[in-house]
């Protein structure tokens, strides 16, 4: 279901972007492509007409595009030895940050972005003025404060850039580079059977939801299908990662209002959650099940007894849910906190909890359904339109309950299930394409390139990306002690965002 | 608030016991990869060594080249004689090679079997290379001397030097009633000033060499750090990546080497107690963890 248009250049591409997000797309994603020289041949597909030797090769600009059944890309291709293009991102502000990845990547100039600041890579210790700190708002008494990236609590590394006159923050800017690792570099070259244990280890709390986009893609290339055990599979470990991760987020916020009683059962329970999965798989995160054309193995719990653990941990969760959303003090820390307009949420196509929660984001396990979610009634979701971060636990806990329904029912069909294999051969040559899944934080996609049967090149593009530089815009009256909710709502991984 | 008082004692104490006593999840742990005892098939060395002309036929470089080529962290070697050996400090658990020769590799056991809170870097070779056991001892030796100041109460802090995000859930499960790290004596510090052991994760992103030196360099001495997780040790995946140091020892000294990717919380809680000294390992790895009752006595654990 996806499709790409090649544009014959940057201008006709933002056009097109433009008038399709208006008409209702979502704008997905921004990547660039610069081929390489691989073994004598020019590496990326798409490009291969244009040959020529890395460093002076022509770079290519692809659009993603959410439509009602798949991922539309739209390309188009910068003249030969062009620094510069035309920046995306004063008429599609959700460029933003992918335009900033690509000026760190390639070091093309996008002309007319507001602010070129480092984004994914390092700063150089050559270049101490990148170090500087930003300060967006003067006046009287106003300071910044750097937090981070070595924080208190045991956190991922980030850096926040907080500008406050005291207690509330006028403006917040982050640094996310301190951790970037080269994953996307490092993808260049491996096979794909090799390649999804890169993907399961690029956003590590949402491994399963990155093999699932990483797999789809490969499945796409080579038009196979798993087979249904092996979907149901992928469900079944796809939603009890849901559950952690949103688990996870209730902890935090639970921690953050010093309610111990509460963080200690939610914990439990996502304690008892990681060790189901590791009865199911061996390990806690669900690593090593999702490869391309299937699963690795059948789970190592029966149907049965799968059933009766979900309705174990089911009701218990559901009950200290429900105590948690009758606390009033730890209510009043949560509501009006951090919000996102709905109007600022549809622009920039917010994704996942963060997006749910202030406007009628799509799921794509709902919009662009895969593995077995095209078989099981997937329930729909309630709309909120708040924003806080009360309406972002409610989707939570909402999509908490979905999980345990839909969990159910794969216990049900796989207890009926004559096994069948638990995989196909799935070894595509050469090819490109867009896989999706819905991760715990919303949508993941990775655009894969394969030749002679190895990586060229693979662009992971987390929720958490997307989703993390909507923190500068929800700290509307929010003070400092807010902070740790805010962060905590959001429920991204750095690890995703930085790569 | 007074339905989280009862709320709170809905499922009774459900804190491990362990080490003191025997957990099951700790023991049934699925560790990294090992070489089966009789590392080559019995068929293989049966070949090699009897039939001269079957070992010429089946070419025992290609057999040593299939086997290394199963591990896409090359973590496993060949040497000439047949014996195979793991990099427990490279294995990433994918599992490859126990799918593909289980007469050959199989997991390790327990969340403080062998490899498990390696003190020195060799010691997550198995099976362990022959110069092993004195490095170990002279390393053990060395850290008991480092570590006889830290009496009951030890304090930590971790920073990520680029993990995936993983090993992160897994050192805040310690906090949690499971676990509860506070029952021995070990408490998380925000501040490096306050802290005596330095909990690194992550392959050693570049952009994270001056804050985790800086973090070290602020603690006071005596300091132990210790590298968790396989990314942290060797890079895992990312060992090539022009963005990392290819594991933490680059940046910061390290003296407890934990292998998982990422590793269980229980085997997080095993090399907190091997770096302090408070947990007897016999020389024999695979025997029970218990907790020392030494001349800093008292008991250790409730």
């Amino acid at each position: 279901m996806t499709g790409t248009i090649m544009q014959p250049g940057v201008k006709a591409l933002w056009d097109d972007v433009e008038s399709r997000v208006a008409a209702g797309d979502r704008f997905a994603g921004l990547f660039a492509t610069r081929p390489t020289e691989v073994a004598g041949s020019v590496g990326v597909a798409g490009s291969a007409g244009v040959a020529g030797v890395a460093g002076s090769a022509p770079i290519t600009l692809s659009a993603h595009l959410a439509t009602a059944g798949g991922i539309d890309t739209l390309e188009a291709a910068l003249p030969p030895g062009a620094e510069s293009y035309p920046a995306l991102t004063p008429r599609l502000g959700a460029a933003f940050w992918y335009e900033r990845e690509i000026h760190d990547t390639f070091g093309v100039v996008p002309e007319g972005h507001p602010r070129l600041a480092p984004l994914v890579r390092p700063c150089s210790p050559e270049t101490p003025g990148d170090r500087a700190l930003p300060r967006h708002v003067t006046g009287y008494g106003m300071f910044t404060i750097p937090h981070g990236p070595v924080r208190s609590g045991v956190l991922e590394s980030i850096e926040y850039l907080v500008e406050t006159p005291g207690e509330a923050i006028p403006h917040l800017n982050m640094r996310v580079f301190y951790k970037h690792r080269g994953v996307q570099d490092a993808f260049a070259g491996m096979t794909p059977a090799d390649a999804v244990l890169l993907a399961e280890r690029t956003e590590g709390i949402a491994s399963v939801a990155h093999a699932l986009a990483f797999s789809h893609a490969i499945e796409q290339i080579a038009g196979c299908e798993p087979p249904m055990t092996a979907q149901l599979v992928r469900v079944l470990h796809a939603e009890l990662e849901r559950i952690a991760n949103h688990l996870d987020v209730a902890v935090r916020l639970a921690d953050a209002a010093g309610l111990a009683v509460a963080t200690a059962r939610l914990a439990l329970h996502k304690e008892r959650v990681m060790r189901l999965v590791s009865r199911l798989c061996g390990s806690r995160f669900g690593r090593g099940v999702v490869v391309p054309g299937g699963i690795t193995a059948a789970p190592l719990l029966p149907p049965a007894q799968l059933r009766a653990e979900l309705d174990q941990l089911a009701k218990p969760i559901a009950a200290d849910a429900a105590a948690l959303m009758a606390t009033s003090s730890f209510l009043d820390r949560l509501r009006g906190t951090g919000p996102l307009t709905p109007e600022r949420a549809r622009q920039h196509g917010a994704l996942g909890p963060i997006g749910k929660a202030a406007w009628p984001a799509d799921d794509a396990r709902l919009a662009r359904p895969y593995d077995a979610y095209r078989a099981l009634a997937v329930p729909s979701a309630r709309s909120h339109r708040a924003g806080d971060a009360l309406a972002r636990l409610r989707v939570r806990w909402e999509e908490v309950d979905q999980s345990f329904r839909l969990l159910r029912q794969v216990a049900d069909d796989l207890a009926e299930r004559a096994p069948d294999p638990y995989s196909v051969t799935c070894q595509p040559a050469s090819g490109r394409a867009v896989g999706w899944s819905e991760a715990p934080q919303g949508e993941v996609l990775y655009d894969v390139r394969l030749e002679a049967g190895h990586i060229t090149r693979c662009h992971p593009r987390s929720a958490s990306f997307h989703n993390l530089v909507l923190m500068h815009e929800v700290f509307a009256g929010d003070i400092l002690t807010d902070f740790p909710f805010i962060e905590a709502s959001f429920g991204l991984s750095v690890a995703g965002v930085t790569l | 608030m007074s339905i989280w008082v009862l709320r709170g004692l809905r499922d009774g104490v459900v804190t491990t016991r362990w080490p003191a006593r025997p957990d099951d999840y700790a023991d049934t742990w699925r560790g990294p990869a090992r070489p089966v005892p009789a590392a080559l098939s019995s068929d293989a060395a049966a070949a090699l060594s009897s039939d001269p002309a079957a070992a010429l036929s089946s070419d025992p470089g290609t057999d040593s080249d299939t086997l290394e080529a199963l591990c896409p962290t090359g973590a496993i070697t060949v040497e000439r004689g047949g014996n195979v050996r793991v990099d427990q400090g490279r294995c990433i658990l994918c599992g490859h090679c126990v799918a593909e020769r289980p007469d050959v590799f199989a997991w390790s056991q327990g969340a403080t079997g062998p490899g498990a809170a390696a003190l020195t870097r060799d010691q997550l070779i198995v099976p362990e290379l022959p110069e092993t056991d004195e490095a170990v001892e002279a390393a053990r030796a060395r850290l008991r001397e480092r570590t006889a100041a830290l009496r009951r109460s030890v304090h930590m802090r971790h920073v990520d030097a680029g993990s995936d995000g993983s090993e992160e859930w897994e050192i805040q499960a310690l906090l949690g009633p499971v676990y509860d790290i506070h029952r021995l004596g070990v408490f998380f510090t925000a501040s490096p000033r306050h802290a005596d052991v330095l909990l690194v994760t992550g392959a050693g992103a570049r952009g994270m060499t001056v804050p985790l030196r800086t973090t070290y360099d602020g603690m006071p001495d005596p300091k132990i750090v210790i590298a968790v997780g396989t990314d942290a040790i060797s890079g895992g995946l990312l060992s090539q990546s022009d963005m990392t140091t290819g594991g933490i020892a680059a940046t910061v000294p390290v003296d407890i080497w934990l292998a998982g990717s990422p590793p269980s919380p229980f085997g997080i809680i095993n090399a907190l107690l091997v770096a302090v000294g408070k947990l007897a390992r016999d020389t024999n790895p695979s025997a029970p963890a218990r907790l020392t009752t030494g001349p800093r006595g008292g008991r250790r654990s409730r």
